[in-house]
């Protein structure tokens, strides 16, 4: 009732409209979904495009020393997204983030991950974090679908409270996996690509 | 208006008699059509007039509600365009609280003023305090690139989907004497006209536009198009006198200036769009594409109808 309520108050919000590119919006495999970050909203936006059924299974993952700061901030995050919160820093082999991401995904879940591993102030989208590459070499059957958040970072900007109703696209693209051979900053660079491929006229 | 009334409801009654016939004609011509060009072309025909249903049942059933909920009507239509045009339009971080201001106080207060007639500052809101506040809003945040650009682009958006646009449930306020299908006539005179003549300008390009008029702004809009177009509206509007104060010729003259307009309306704003690299404003009406591109055309009539209106008709405000 309370999700379906924050899918609405998202669509309400942000238009979240959605765009398969090369991508099936429905499937059974198992999935990442990794998008550039520029807003507060974009965890809830890609989130609330998804199909139900997708959604159901798909968790977004947060950073814990933001989300999990305050208890309202922690009920947003987990209660109402279904959130997996990690840690960004201080990492240990008991507070592991790729060893938690994957075991979410042992259970069943597709994941939604920011690999900037921040947000970007200008819409430029920053290099990418090592993150993706372990965990695609952990569970290497996932599917990872690059996602294009556009609008966002107008929407609701960083350092802002209040949103704009702008209209905002989410943009599917073909999935990719890492090759057997492929270096980390290969592959780090190609995902990066993947996002920026599906840019609005990123081939004119 | 007044749905009791049998002048209102035969009024009604033709207006969906005509869709009813579009509707058929649509069928008819699904059956026919064999090349893919012929089918896409009738299921886009047909996908505008499903959406034209909904348009005239929202504007009809709105219209009949009374004042408060046709300006509240018209308020949701200026908020979906200034969405539109914003979406499109490239904006900084640093616009974020000027753009907070125009959708969440500039609008709702442009409507507030219709909604209590306070003319006085419904004119001035936007083209003086608007025009002040909203680069004072940017210039604090200390971001100087492509300025004027920026402040200009929320001004325009703000002049085209609020200002004029409210203009149109401001007729509601002119003092006339009583009107056939009451104030509410007008405002429907004003709609079908300008749609009418959008909609004839369409259906006559498609069976005998052969000349562009504007090939590199609106490629599909043609001489053919826009003259029988223009001119059939104008007829159409001739016809539909009795629910202004004017007579036949007064009403053809006027509807004349209002698809005029309308057109150079459509023009100005597809120039936008084309400046942007987009074809349409957005996907909210199937068929048509955006809010903004429906409205378009009434965006550059609406005030000069109003003004018009009141001032050869006295219709005092």
């Amino acid at each position: 009732m309370l999700r379906a309520a924050s899918v609405f108050l998202t669509k309400l919000i942000t238009g979240a409209n959605p765009v398969w590119v090369n991508c099936e919006a429905h499937s059974t495999k198992l999935r990442v979904y990794f998008a550039n970050h520029g807003s507060h909203l974009d965890f809830a936006t890609l989130w609330a495009a998804l199909p139900k059924a997708m959604r159901n299974r798909t968790r977004p993952v947060a950073a814990r020393d933001y989300w999990g700061k305050t208890k309202l901030t922690r009920a947003t995050a987990v209660g109402l997204f279904n959130s997996l919160l990690i840690a960004r820093e201080g990492i240990t082999r008991q507070d592991n983030p790729i060893e938690q991401m994957a075991a979410a995904m042992r259970e069943g879940h597709s994941l939604i991950l920011f690999p900037e591993g921040t947000r970007s102030t200008d819409g430029v989208i920053g290099s990418f974090k090592p993150g993706l590459y372990h965990l695609a070499s952990k569970v290497p059957e996932a599917e990872l679908v690059p996602v294009y958040l556009q609008n966002l970072n107008r929407i609701l900007p960083k350092g802002h409270l209040l949103p704009i109703p702008l209209i905002s696209s989410v943009v599917f693209g073909a999935p990719i996996k890492l090759d057997a051979a492929e270096k980390k900053t290969d592959f780090l660079k190609r995902a990066r690509e993947a996002v920026l491929n599906l840019m609005p006229h990123a081939h004119s | 208006m007044n749905l009791t009334s049998t002048i209102t409801r035969e009024f009604i009654f033709t207006i969906f008699g005509v869709l009813v016939v579009a509707s058929s004609i649509g069928f008819v011509l699904g059956k026919f059509a064999k090349t893919d060009g012929a089918k896409s072309t009738v299921q886009n025909l047909n996908a505008r007039i499903n959406s034209w249903w909904i348009m005239v049942i929202v504007v009809i059933g709105a219209l009949a509600s009374g004042k408060t909920v046709a300006t509240m009507m018209f308020a949701i239509i200026s908020f979906l365009a200034l969405r539109e045009f914003i979406t499109a339009t490239p904006t900084r971080r640093a616009d974020h609280r000027s753009l907070f201001f125009a959708f969440f106080l500039v609008l709702p207060l442009q409507y507030w003023l219709v909604h209590i007639h306070w003319y006085g500052l419904f004119v001035i809101l936007i083209p003086v305090y608007a025009f002040v506040l909203l680069p004072v809003l940017m210039v604090l945040r200390g971001d100087a690139t492509d300025f004027l650009e920026r402040a200009a682009r929320t001004q325009w958006g703000l002049m085209i989907c609020v200002f004029f646009i409210s203009h149109i449930p401001m007729i509601l306020h002119l003092n006339f004497p009583p009107l056939s299908l009451g104030k509410e006539g007008l405002i429907l005179f004003l709609v079908i006209v300008v749609q009418g003549s959008d909609v004839l300008q369409y259906v006559w390009g498609k069976l005998c536009g052969r000349h562009p008029v504007a090939p590199t702004l609106s490629p599909k809009k043609t001489w053919e198009g826009l003259v029988l177009g223009i001119l059939s509206s104008s007829a159409l509007g001739a016809s539909l006198h009795w629910l202004t104060p004017c007579n036949a010729w007064q009403a053809f003259v006027m509807a004349l200036l209002l698809c005029t307009l309308g057109f150079f309306g459509g023009l100005v704003l597809s120039a936008i769009k084309r400046a942007r690299g987009i074809k349409d404003w957005g996907t909210l009406i199937e068929g048509h594409g955006g809010m903004m591109d429906r409205i378009d055309s009434l965006c550059f009539s609406a005030p000069l109808y109003f003004h018009l209106m009141s001032y050869f008709f006295n219709g005092t405000i």
